[in-house]
């Protein structure tokens, strides 16, 4: 493997929902720039480990996080730690598309302008354009910004979502199985998509999908019954899995 | 060889007569409702149409300058005028008893309508000059055609000279019945043909203006603080569990209350649309806030996620994407407590706005009335003719209403979005 570098480093974290373990002692280095994407059955704790990289899991009165998650080297769950920041920088993309009940270009615009990115209005509209053709949306959407952004179909509102997301310039973009409720044409452009952005941006994705793992990552991590297994290049993973567990997931046998 | 997809007949007879049963009783329930509240708003309107209309008198009065002086119009006794006048129109009237009788056609506000029409034209002074005067309750219900004159003269209370006048009145063409203008300008009297609504539908808009000021945002800050800040534990159960309590305390409660704490403790002016709205507003206050969580706990909680995402705070979240698509449903639930608040008449009885108000309040600490409690002060007076103005006040009350829900209608679909 080429020399790579490390943007998030997670060290034995263990996360509860009451008196329930749901990850137990994950240590997991996530390259810059790559595509790395978590894999396992239901319930393995793969979303809750990407909810603690931007914090997410602090709504759920219930849940405690302990161990060390560092983005770029700082602590994220320090106590000077501003959660906000935090997710200015860290962007995410959930299951279920999710764009504001407001026009196309407010919804994209509406990071920017609570983060106060633009000084005016002509900055906000290149930005909105630049965020909206990275997405790839752009020459379906131009004539109609101001239509309601519920409108779209269900893979143009997921670009929308990642249009959002990526308005702010993040340095990391979570994506928590963002095709589970697209079709196969619009999870191939989605698939695609992400492969453009990981020249700009570092990616996480949560997938139930091990074609879609192996399509758009290049590194892989399986989790088991809230433990990491095993991780490392895609390819490896999927040609050569050390662990038992991970060859009877990505061969069908357990799942 | 049978079909496989037929059914024994016994057990489909019995299925298709349950669904027509049941679809029958529907039909019967909502015929039912459908029949009283057609029975109940006709019979209103039936008698309450009486209301909006008015007779009037036409006599002649001589304003030559002995009667009345042109420089000093204020000053003229316009009452004996008057009485001089109708002596006049019927000169063969000579007992005191009958004299005071005929002085009884005309409202007792004859002398002040005579004023009135002369200072809004200074030129028919100077000879005689045939006037329109308001015809009294009686004389009023006389005209409708709602005496009956078949009775025994003891049982009704026209007399047949008073009928006999009247009716040589209206031979010459001198009766007449108008749109009653005055039951919209004038407040409250004790003469049926002089009384309005205008005192209690303002009072009324005062108060409602007062209890929406104090309940919505109240209520709105509450339910959002408990819905989306609060954290969950016992206290905020036990909250929760009285503000539900709070609106269903019976009303009359809430007027004690006033009168106890708003009246004599802090001494608020009495009968005023001010404690009027403060106590209705503490009726309505859970009634939002009940239906205000509601409508935030419906919307999607992706939405909430994809704010938080993004880096918004939690009040930016709440207050950008989480409110405004709650709003039509914290909208509705509004005016449904206000339309309860409306029509309440128990708090208002406690903290005096039974008061007998003539005047027009132009504030909300001048003392006022309210409709439903007009309402209940005129069904409950003695005059024959305040039968009609109570069913014209309900109807005034009921459009309000309806006015009310259509503004609730047109708020909703203007601010619903899909999501």
């Amino acid at each position: 493997m080429s020399k790579t570098t490390s943007i998030i480093e997670a060290k034995d974290v263990d996360v509860f929902y009451g008196e329930k373990q749901a990850l137990n002692g994950i240590s997991l280095d996530i390259p810059e720039n790559k595509v790395t994407s978590l894999i396992g059955p239901s319930g393995c704790g793969k979303s809750t480990f990407l909810r603690c990289i931007n914090r997410m899991n602090d709504l759920v009165d219930i849940c405690r996080v302990s161990g060390d998650i560092r983005i770029s080297g700082q602590d994220i769950y320090a106590p000077e730690v501003d959660v906000v920041a935090l997710r200015a920088n860290v962007g995410m993309v959930f299951q279920k598309p999710n764009p504001f009940p407001k026009s196309i270009f407010e919804n994209v615009a509406y990071g920017p302008k609570i983060h106060g990115l633009t000084a005016n209005k002509a900055e906000m509209e290149e930005l909105v354009e630049w965020s909206l053709r990275k997405a790839g949306l752009w020459n379906e959407v131009k004539d109609r910004l101001n239509e309601t952004g519920t409108g779209l179909s269900g893979g143009q509102q997921q670009r929308l979502c990642i249009a959002r997301a990526i308005a702010v310039k993040p340095r990391v973009i979570l994506m928590d199985e963002p095709c589970s409720a697209l079709d196969p044409i619009a999870t191939a452009i989605i698939e695609e998509l992400i492969d453009e952005l990981r020249e700009n941006f570092s990616i996480v994705i949560v997938t139930h999908s091990m074609q879609q793992a192996a399509r758009v990552s290049q590194r892989t991590a399986f989790f088991h019954m809230g433990n990491l297994v095993e991780s490392g290049n895609t390819k490896n993973i999927f040609t050569s899995p050390k662990d038992e567990r991970t060859q009877n997931y990505i061969t069908g046998r357990i799942g | 060889m049978t079909n496989m997809f037929t059914t024994p007949s016994r057990l489909r007879k019995a299925r298709a007569a349950a669904e027509r049963r049941f679809r029958w009783f529907g039909l019967i329930a909502i015929g039912i409702s459908l029949t009283f509240l057609f029975v109940m708003v006709g019979s209103i309107i039936l008698k309450g149409r009486g209301a909006l209309s008015t007779s009037g008198i036409a006599i002649v009065v001589d304003l030559n300058p002995d009667n009345v002086d042109p420089n000093d119009v204020k000053g003229t006794r316009f009452d004996s005028l008057m009485k001089k006048s109708l002596r006049n129109t019927f000169p063969d009237v000579k007992s005191r008893k009958d004299k005071k009788k005929l002085y009884g056609l005309l409202s007792v506000d004859m002398g002040f309508e005579l004023r009135d029409q002369i200072l809004e034209n200074p030129a028919i002074l100077g000879g005689p000059q045939k006037l329109w005067f308001t015809a009294s309750d009686d004389i009023d219900l006389l005209l409708k055609g709602a005496v009956d004159m078949s009775l025994a003269e003891d049982n009704r209370r026209i007399s047949d000279m008073e009928a006999g006048w009247i009716d040589t009145l209206t031979a010459a063409g001198d009766t007449r019945r108008k749109f009653n203008a005055k039951f919209f300008t004038n407040g409250d009297s004790r003469e049926p043909e002089l009384a309005g609504i205008l005192s209690a539908l303002m009072g009324s808009i005062l108060t409602l203006l007062v209890c929406f000021l104090v309940s919505f945002p109240t209520a709105i800050l509450a339910a959002i603080y408990l819905e989306e800040f609060a954290p969950k534990n016992r206290l905020s159960a036990f909250i929760e569990v009285n503000i539900n309590n709070l609106a269903a305390v019976p009303s009359i409660v809430f007027g004690l209350l006033g009168l106890a704490m708003l009246l004599n403790v802090f001494g608020l002016p009495r009968s005023t649309p001010l404690v009027g709205g403060l106590v209705l507003s503490l009726m309505t206050l859970p009634t939002i806030i009940i239906a205000a969580r509601a409508s935030l706990r419906a919307v999607p909680p992706s939405i909430r996620e994809a704010a938080l995402g993004m880096g918004a705070s939690p009040v930016q979240a709440t207050f950008h994407h989480v409110t405004p698509l709650a709003l039509p449903g914290i909208l509705t639930g509004t005016i449904v407590g206000m339309a309860q608040a409306l029509g309440e008449t128990a708090p208002l009885l406690m903290i005096g706005m039974v008061a007998f108000i003539a005047d027009v309040p132009s504030s909300i600490v001048e003392p006022a009335a309210a409709l439903p409690v007009q309402i209940f002060l005129w069904a409950d007076a003695s005059e024959r003719a305040f039968v009609e103005k109570t069913s014209a006040a309900i109807i005034v009350l009921l459009v309000f209403l309806v006015l009310m829900n259509l503004l609730a209608i047109f708020l909703r679909k203007k601010f619903e979005k899909r999501f």
